[in-house]
């Protein structure tokens, strides 16, 4: 039997591959909406991968570091070096900022971290050029994807930093690249002031009677001078020993050091669940609405193109062509046309994924349920013109 | 004449009635007609007469109010549809010849005639030697891989009757087949139909008012305000 709707689709194939290259880049579109939340999650997963660390350890009663800000003093690790189980521990800072490079500004992660190698908590994994930092001040590794390079000089507040590594894949849950510096610089950053700030503040302080009493010499300096220092991380990150469980040491820590401490499967469900909830809920609706303006698109056509074959249909039906045969050929081009609109979706999507400010992970799952929804949206969208076609009166072929 | 009652078309008090009540009307009041096979016979009138109403009835298209309608030894209308397929009776049993040819554009000349043994069950190959063989006869062969669209308006009207009679059905009808062409393409298609009739034992109705064919009738039925009239035609030679 001649494949009709094959036959039809070659008659009229310049209109088919255009409406289908029309509806490809649709397609592309949710292809590419479906990475970007593939692609958020993975950059949340990849932050909790490149941390290197088995516990997080944040203020009690916060969701911190990354989905609430935590406070914790500097001199906490030592004492929760000396609990059971704990290989090491260091403190953590992440201040989302612009960093300036020459003209040009990034916005990035800046993460403060204690000088040292790989393997340690909060270290870079990897570098792809250059070496750690091994400087208490002013060294910096950046993700490639700031666009720095070896050498160069960025500029984080009042403070000019050297690029010595660069590493990659390094980014925030929200898929900012992170420039490592030093804990230190990384807490002054975090609260420094410029110099009229820092007048005034002093002023206000001396101002203040609890703080100026005559009878207490030296009570102003020191309040002032705790007022210029920080001595606060955001986390302490521990690595546990071999042979303990995330929860055999995360319990004395919560009892005794009254902190909050998180496992890596709660800190991915705060990420996945929390923090990136919101954009997943955006990126849903982007999908159900792209997901009918599709099927709308695909209807629209069908319907069109049906219509320009009523006399045909007619003349079908009074030489004896089954209804079933016509509902198959308008399907059958229906899905043909979800057929090289999901073929071109892919290609353009694949091809512009890259190009795309943020990180777009295009999962082959994704593309596979892509192209069963594509399928079952190309039946219904067929169905309005079958519904057309089958009431078409063989008589029409007559005249009169 | 052959026995109509069991080979052709035989046609006894066919009514149709469009509507109810006042506003009731009746297309066709009491129709009768014979057609044997190998016959072809002029159906004419004038415009609102009954002509479309009847050739629909006799298509299997829309049902009689009343009346009888035989075709070959089957009995496909009384008082009803005896024949409850009516996809595949118009399938196996009436070629349909237009006014126009409605060719389906998507398909070439031969899958256009080729398409109804096909949609019968037959297998591609036979369907498409069929539509071949038809082809020859009606000398647009060259032309078997041409889409429509590159026919000229004979040539459509020849591959439109190689369609009508690729199953081999007892009958044809024929829709105004001359109306868009000059005298001698209209003299042309007629002169097919009625070799095709004859070689093939097809009966055919001619449904026209195209005066240029009219006097190659041998029989004519007249049609005026839903009643049919028989009389003898000229039958003039179409050699």
């Amino acid at each position: 039997m001649i494949s009709l709707a094959g036959r039809d689709i070659l008659h009229s194939l310049g209109k088919f591959v255009f409406t289908g290259v029309g509806l490809g880049l649709l397609i592309g579109v949710t292809l590419t909406m479906a990475g970007v939340y593939r692609g958020m999650v993975d950059d949340a997963r990849v932050l909790l991968d490149n941390s290197g660390a088995d516990l997080w350890v944040v203020q009690k009663h916060t969701l911190g570091p990354y989905a609430e800000s935590s406070s914790l003093y500097d001199d906490l690790y030592r004492g929760i070096l000396g609990m059971p189980g704990v290989a090491s521990a260091a403190n953590i800072s992440y201040l989302t900022m612009q960093v300036r490079q020459g003209e040009r500004d990034v916005r990035t992660m800046v993460v403060g971290v204690v000088p040292g190698g790989p393997g340690e908590p909060g270290q870079p994994g990897y570098l792809v050029e250059g070496r750690h930092i091994t400087r208490g001040h002013y060294e910096a590794v950046a993700d490639v994807r700031t666009g720095f390079n070896l050498g160069d000089r960025i500029q984080i507040r009042r403070n000019l930093f050297t690029v010595v590594g660069l590493t990659r894949r390094m980014v925030s849950s929200g898929g900012d690249p992170m420039v490592f510096i030093p804990l230190k610089d990384a807490q002054e950053a975090q609260f420094l002031k410029d110099n009229d700030a820092v007048i005034k503040q002093r002023r206000r302080t001396a101002a203040n009677p609890a703080f100026n009493r005559p009878g207490v010499p030296g009570l102003l300096d020191a309040v002032i001078a705790s007022q210029g220092s920080n001595p606060y991380v955001n986390a302490i990150l521990v690595q546990i020993k071999p042979g303990y469980s995330p929860e055999d040491v995360a319990v004395p820590i919560r009892r005794w050091k009254q902190l909050q401490v998180y496992s890596r499967a709660q800190m991915e469900e705060i990420l996945v669940a929390k923090l990136i909830a919101t954009s997943a809920k955006q990126i849903g609706m982007f999908l159900v609405i792209l997901a009918i303006v599709s099927a709308a698109i695909v209807a629209f056509i069908i319907y069109t193109l049906t219509l320009g074959k009523i006399r045909e249909i007619a003349v079908l039906k009074l030489i004896g062509t089954k209804n079933s045969t016509i509902a198959g050929m308008i399907m059958k081009q229906s899905i043909g046309l979800g057929l090289i609109g999901f073929v071109v979706g892919k290609i353009a999507a694949t091809i512009w994924a890259p190009i795309f400010p943020k990180y777009v992970l295009l999962e082959p799952v994704d593309a596979v349920s892509g192209f069963i929804g594509i399928i079952v949206i190309c039946v219904l969208a067929s169905v309005v013109a079958i519904r057309v076609a089958l009431q078409v009166d063989p008589a029409e072929a007559i005249g009169g | 004449m052959a026995d109509v009652r069991t080979k052709g078309i035989y046609i006894e008090s066919l009514w149709k009635r469009y509507g109810q009540g006042d506003t009731a009307v009746d297309a066709l009041k009491g129709v009768d007609m014979q057609v044997a096979p190998g016959e072809v016979v002029g159906l004419i009138g004038p415009s609102g007469s009954g002509k479309s109403t009847m050739l629909k009835c006799l298509g299997a298209v829309i049902e009689p109010t009343a009346g009888r309608m035989t075709l070959g030894n089957q009995v496909i209308y009384h008082d009803g549809w005896k024949i409850h397929d009516l996809r595949i009776l118009r399938r196996d049993n009436i070629g349909f010849v237009f006014q126009a040819p409605y060719l389906i554009p998507f398909l070439d000349v031969t899958d256009n005639v080729a398409l109804l043994p096909m949609l019968a069950g037959r297998s591609n190959s036979e369907a498409r030697e069929r539509a071949i063989e038809l082809l020859v006869a009606l000398d647009v062969a060259h032309r078997a891989k041409a889409m429509p669209s590159q026919l000229s308006g004979g040539e459509q009207q020849r591959v439109s009757i190689a369609r009508a009679l690729v199953n081999r059905p007892p009958v044809i009808l024929a829709d105004e087949p001359t109306a868009p062409l000059d005298s001698e393409r209209a003299l042309a298609v007629v002169r097919i139909l009625n070799q095709m009739a004859r070689q093939y034992e097809t009966a055919v109705i001619v449904v026209t008012h195209d005066e240029k064919i009219i006097p190659t009738f041998k029989r004519i039925y007249h049609i005026r305000d839903g009643k049919t009239v028989e009389e003898a035609g000229e039958g003039r030679s179409l050699e």
